[in-house]
């Protein structure tokens, strides 16, 4: 019983991952997309808590506390010092076509049903059921990089993608070892550093954080 | 002697209560709405003197307004109280729900937008087609999104039945369900834009350029707009009292449940106590919205109108994934 009902508060939280990525690609405003990724963030954290709870492995706790510590406030923030220093807070992006892009979302995620429903069929975990939603959550953050055209979004698109991997960590195999675990945390805030030094790298060249501009590489056209 | 007749006296009671509690409903939002903006209100139950008002003033018809525009009146409203005979909204033992399901009921719903989408038409004015032309845009989009909100929950309950969708909901044991609170979300929207509520449609506009409901129903008058008027608050009635039905549905009398479970005569006061709590929170909720968001340009409705569909279809995909 106590696992059944834990089976069911990590789909409801896989539940509102999925919905906060589908939030992701249609959010037009660039403070609104921090505070999105930053819920995804703190449901990515409950969920990875639950299931430690749940199963009694405790390096869970640990990587929860990790992912509540970067990803709804160290990285929310380094992006929010940025897109102030940048002065781009008042930006509104202009999206292709919004529900065009949410149906593929759609098509995406039934895709990714598809591809682990043997996965599904096969596992004894008690988080298989989420690890469809966990592919899902890589398709739509790889579709926000390839809809988006400022470089900000895409880098939030690119760390939503990375919850998504984290999210199949934890359903998949309940979470990676501890120690590639801490990697990956490193990696990802030492990769935050670097996007700033490139935005800035990008602003100053070109003038604008659109990478329509990278694509003229001649100076004369 | 009231075992027989008990049925036809439920169906008797649930229909008094749709006409009657309806123009409530919307006296007691607009009463909220005019306290979160410092207004002092006309009271609770203007509504009621409204109609009674329209009722008692002549008609004034087109020179060139045809059968349909008299008629669309009475089937709009005939139409709507057909659909409140259906939805369970304080016993789910009503005969006639029975000869429905919620396929049937949303088409009842359609056979009233189309007929007033005529009338609109019917008299040949400008506002009365623009707003046909705007009412039937909002309907091809919200239409789809609410069967696919319905239809999530019949797939959780397996039926499409209301009163056995009710009673699997009410009865069954607690269970987190993600793919309810999707559907719950797009049922929510949807029926802001079928009620023609704040973000897709004002309901005390009198800016012509703005208006959709309004806009249809400019050329009525007398007890043809009295009937028009009624029907579209039992519309909100009922969306409100389908919305509970489906989503909130403990307390409704009759299905066995611990509250109110006496199938007799005995559980509806309950079943009104609750109902009446439930729908006053839904008007709460109606103001919280309609006071926190504007108007949208029209141009944005799709795009509103497609994110309940999304919100629907990912209620059913995951049902599939992860229930």
């Amino acid at each position: 019983m106590e696992n059944g009902f834990a089976a069911q508060i990590t789909g409801v939280l896989a539940a509102l991952i999925l919905l906060t990525a589908f939030a992701l690609l249609v959010q037009r405003r660039i403070y609104g997309l921090l505070h999105i990724f930053a819920w995804q963030g703190l449901f990515l954290s409950i969920s990875a808590a639950v299931v430690g709870y749940s199963t009694g492995l405790r390096h869970l706790y640990i990587s929860s506390a990790l992912t509540l510590a970067l990803k709804v406030f160290a990285l929310p923030y380094i992006l929010y010092v940025l897109i102030h220093r940048l002065k781009i807070q008042k930006e509104v992006e202009e999206v292709v076509n919004i529900p065009t892009t949410m149906l593929i979302g759609i098509a995406l995620v039934i895709f990714s049903y598809h591809l682990t429903s043997p996965v599904r069929e096969l596992s004894t975990l008690m988080t298989r059921s989420t690890l469809a939603v966990a592919l899902a959550t890589v398709m739509l953050g790889l579709l926000m990089m390839i809809t988006r055209r400022n470089a900000v979004t895409q880098i939030i698109g690119f760390l939503s993608l990375e919850n998504g991997l984290f999210f199949a960590a934890t359903s998949a195999t309940y979470g990676m070892p501890l120690v590639v675990e801490l990697g990956v945390a490193l990696d990802i805030l030492i990769a935050a550093f670097i996007f700033g030094i490139f935005f800035f790298q990008i602003r100053t060249t070109f003038d604008s954080l659109d990478i329509k501009e990278m694509e003229k590489l001649k100076e004369e056209d | 002697m009231t075992g027989q007749f008990y049925p036809a006296i439920i169906e008797g009671v649930q229909v008094a209560t749709v006409l009657l509690a309806a123009p409530l409903l919307v006296g007691w939002v607009r009463a909220l709405k005019c306290w979160s903006q410092g207004r002092s209100t006309a009271g609770l139950f203007q509504p009621y003197r409204d109609i009674l008002r329209l009722f008692s003033k002549d008609i004034v018809l087109a020179e060139n307004a045809s059968w349909v525009f008299r008629a669309a009146p009475y089937v709009v409203f005939g139409a709507t109280l057909m659909a409140g005979a259906i939805i369970p909204v304080i016993s789910v033992k009503a005969p006639l729900a029975a000869t429905a399901d919620v396929i049937a009921l949303v088409a009842l719903f359609a056979i009233a937008r189309f007929f007033t989408a005529l009338a609109g038409m019917d008299a040949g004015t400008a506002f009365g087609g623009m707003g046909s032309s705007r009412e039937m845009m909002v309907a091809s989009l919200a239409e789809p999104a609410l069967l696919m909100s319905v239809f999530t929950v019949s797939l959780v309950t397996r039926s499409t039945s209301i009163t056995e969708m009710v009673r699997v909901l009410s009865t069954g044991p607690f269970v987190l369900r993600p793919s309810l609170a999707f559907a719950f979300l797009s049922f929510a929207i949807i029926a802001m834009a079928e009620t023609g509520r704040v973000p897709v449609d004002n309901p005390s506009t009198h800016l012509e350029l703005t208006m959709i409901h309004e806009a249809m129903i400019l050329e009525y008058s007398g007890r043809h707009l009295a009937l028009m008027e009624w029907a579209g608050m039992m519309k909100l009635f009922l969306f409100s009292s389908l919305a509970i039905a489906l989503f909130f549905p403990w307390g409704i009398a009759g299905m066995g449940g611990w509250l109110a479970g006496t199938a007799g005569l005995a559980g509806l006061p309950a079943a009104f106590f609750f109902l009446a709590l439930k729908l006053a929170l839904a008007g709460v909720a109606i103001v919280f919205v309609e006071t926190g968001l504007a108007k949208m340009r029209i141009f944005r409705v799709p795009e509103f109108l497609g994110t309940a569909f999304i919100l629907a279809t990912l209620g059913m995909l995951s049902y599939f994934m992860l229930e």
